[in-house]
């Protein structure tokens, strides 16, 4: 059995798994169903792992599923191609949803009776759509994958129904993704109206032969396919779905989306332009530049902006996460092979940290049932280990070297470079802020608590009237459901050793060189447009001149000193200075858009789409 | 081949987006992103018809005696149609859960989630 015949187990797998959960998990005691999924998704990351370090120095695997192989470079085959950034994100994602199996076993003390096997059914369905949409080599599949990724997210968000907030937070993210899907699959159509073909090295070899006919047909479907991508990538203005979604999300489902599925749209659209576009006369570099660059800044302020006025814990984290969407997106625009390394070690790096400090979120909740900075003040105290992760982390976010983050972090203003530098340190200095500000004074005790007045009432906020909530629009973390059924009195060592798992990842990413070089010569195979059709459609590899491995550069170091303690020290100000409570007025207009109404985040969809197209245009 | 299709592709879009954006009933909503995904199949279908073909099943007609149009769309139609059931169904029962909590279907009265 080759390496190329295994890709499609990493899909099968664990689906096979969630069917025989569902199948039996009316009769599974909880704790068999869950080993049995933790030891599924242990094999599929095992067998990733292992098909990564066996392909390293070889030519991509590639897998046509039922021998229906390509002939004389056209085929409708089913293809997978586990190249070095696809099996590497399917193998992220994989030890992910180990890890967050092993975080929720303390996590839900009492699910639905005779219905042990649910949550880690619809887990390990999750984790077979992530692995199939970064294998697949076909852009249909992409879509359908996509849409299967979607809809367990959307099951996964709304897990606990009898909850107000989640199922409305959860009937969100439902619409706006799935009307990118609804895009991309209207962009899928176009290309195949144009080129007759689905495959992505089939759909790239046609438009190279044909370099200059029908522009406006092929930049309409690159609009079409790549607002799908950004909608599930959270790109401001599609972002809307994704801080209801972590609001009201079950912990370990945040760990995942924010992780792993988000940073799977950037993947997206990355794959999309190298594989199909990149050598097309039809989409020129600069508009592709052009768009992503301005998609990304625009990502990246709002999200640091909004994360910095957040008190809700988990919604602050996502918004942080928004924030670095929007630095990927930046990276990505130089389309350079230097450019996605550093995306690529950024994004893992960020899988680690962002995950811990959702696993430190879910401590919170489980002992307070409760994730809101103010009401928290200072009774995070005895949670002191809890309380050093989290503030590890908040450092880490901030480019703290030597972790993965700090490293992803430098070797992306090296390769954006000029003023992107700034943005890259302050939006780095802002949300690893916001998270040290939290670590202050929740788990800390600093600064000054909130006054009495000030304080919310937790069971009369949400219904205080609507003239209030109008005029201070905000989400506070009062009135979290209790996700397990005792309020624990210390954190569980599961949970706590998940975290620190996660934060350990998260460093190793920036101080194992054989790490770096290996992403490099991923990103070096995953930027070459010709290569990749070769592999795929006359399994012929083609010898690459390896661009030098990324390593810690004094530059890169030194900013990502300054930034982190541009971090700490905005963290210290604000809770030294800022009376608790008070928001800026000048942020109102900004989170008066994020108003919880789908309507309008359709309509900034729309406007999304529009905005993308005058700049691809 | 005539652009229409491709004309009511783009307008039954809209017109989804539209009704999505405007809605004030989440059935309805549930209904508008149908008529975004019924844009969908129409382009498909659109660009696999062939003027003169017929289905292209080979059980009656010998392969390559008449146009036949492109089975891979409909096929792909077919996918779609799953995925939008599945979706359907999945949101619907999101809405029955929204209107047995909060009291109402109406996305104006659904704000706790801001800012």
């Amino acid at each position: 059995m080759t390496a190329a015949q295994l890709l499609p187990v990493l899909v099968a797998g664990p689906l096979l798994g969630a069917a025989v959960l569902v199948a039996t998990g009316r009769w599974l005691p909880r704790y068999v169903a869950d080993v049995f999924g933790a030891v599924v998704a242990g094999a599929a990351s095992a067998l990733a792992l292992g098909v990564l370090v066996a392909t390293a120095h070889r030519p991509a695997a590639v897998e046509w599923v039922g021998g229906w192989r390509p002939r004389h470079g056209t085929g409708v085959g089913i293809v997978l191609v586990g190249d070095g950034i696809g099996l590497g994100l399917a193998a992220v994602v994989s030890v992910l949803v180990v890890t967050v199996l092993v975080y929720s076993w303390r996590f839900f003390d009492d699910p639905p009776p005779h219905q042990a096997g649910a949550f880690p059914a619809l887990i390990l369905a999750f984790q077979a759509a992530m692995c199939g949409f970064t294998l697949t080599g076909d852009l249909f599949n992409a879509f359908v994958f996509f849409e299967l990724m979607g809809v367990v997210a959307y099951a996964l968000t709304g897990y606990r129904v009898d909850e107000a907030r989640a199922v409305q937070g959860a009937l969100t993210f439902g619409f706006l993704n799935s009307l990118g899907g609804y895009s991309l699959l209207l962009g899928v159509g176009l290309l195949y109206a144009h080129t007759g073909e689905l495959g992505l090295a089939q759909l790239g070899a046609h438009l190279d032969a044909a370099p200059d006919g029908s522009g406006t047909l092929v930049k309409a479907a690159f609009v079409l396919v790549a607002t799908g991508f950004l909608v599930k990538a959270a790109a401001v203005p599609f972002h809307f779905w994704l801080p209801d979604a972590h609001t009201v999300a079950p912990t370990p489902v945040c760990m995942l989306l924010s992780g792993a599925m988000v940073q799977l749209g950037v993947y997206g659209v990355a794959r999309l332009y190298w594989t199909v576009f990149a050598g097309s006369g039809a989409l020129p570099e600069a508009a592709v530049h052009r768009a992503l660059l301005a998609l990304g800044v625009l990502t990246a302020v709002t999200g640091a902006l909004l994360c910095w006025l957040q008190r809700h814990v988990k919604r602050l984290l996502a918004f942080s996460t928004i924030a670095h969407t929007g630095l990927f997106l930046v990276t990505l625009a130089v389309l350079t092979p230097e450019a996605v390394a550093g995306t690529a070690l950024y994004v893992l790096g960020h899988a680690g940290i962002k995950a811990a400090l959702f696993a430190c979120a879910g401590i919170l909740v489980d002992r307070f049932g409760n994730v809101d900075e103010q009401e928290l003040h200072g009774r995070g105290v005895r949670l002191r280990p809890v309380g050093v992760l989290f503030t590890v982390g908040g450092l880490a976010l901030a480019g703290l070297p030597p972790f993965g983050t700090g490293l992803g972090k430098a070797l992306s203003e090296e390769a954006a470079g000029g003023w992107l530098t700034v943005l890259f340190v302050a939006v780095s200095a802002a949300t690893g802020g916001a998270v040290l500000r939290v670590a202050g004074g929740v788990f800390f005790g600093l600064g000054s608590p909130p006054a009495e007045e000030d304080r919310p009432h937790a069971a009369g906020r949400h219904r205080a009237g609507g003239e209030e909530q109008h005029e201070d629009a905000e989400t506070t973390g009062a009135d979290e459901p209790e996700e397990t059924r005792e309020r624990v009195t210390r954190a569980p060592d599961t949970m706590v050793v998940a975290a620190a798992a996660l934060l350990a990842a998260g460093l190793a990413v920036g101080c194992v060189p054989p790490l770096w070089s290996a992403v490099s010569r991923a990103a070096d195979s995953f930027t070459d447009h010709s290569g990749y059709a070769m592999a795929v459609l006359y399994s012929t590899g083609q010898h690459l001149t390896h661009s030098p491995a990324p390593h810690w550069s004094p530059a890169g170091v030194t900013l990502g000193l300054l930034s982190t303690v541009l971090a700490a020290c905005g963290a210290w100000a604000a809770l030294r200075t800022v009376p608790s409570g008070v928001r800026p007025r000048w942020s109102l207009p900004l989170r008066r858009l994020h108003s919880g109404h789908v309507g309008d985040y359709v309509a900034c969809v729309v406007a999304g789409l529009t905005l993308l197209a005058a700049l691809v245009w | 081949m005539s652009i229409l299709p491709y004309l009511v592709a783009g307008w039954l879009f809209l017109a989804g987006c539209y009704g999505l954006a405007t809605s004030r009933n989440l059935i309805h909503a549930v209904g508008s992103l149908a008529v975004c995904q019924a844009s969908t199949y129409v382009l498909l279908l659109a660009v696999g018809y062939r003027r003169g073909g017929t289905a292209p099943v080979f059980s009656d007609i010998r392969p390559g005696s008449r146009p036949v149009v492109d089975p891979v769309v409909q096929a792909l139609t077919l996918t779609d149609v799953v995925v939008g059931a599945t979706l359907t169904a999945l949101l619907l029962a999101l809405v029955v859960q929204v209107s047995k909590r909060h009291g109402t279907v109406d996305p104006d009265e659904l704000r706790e989630l801001r800012g």
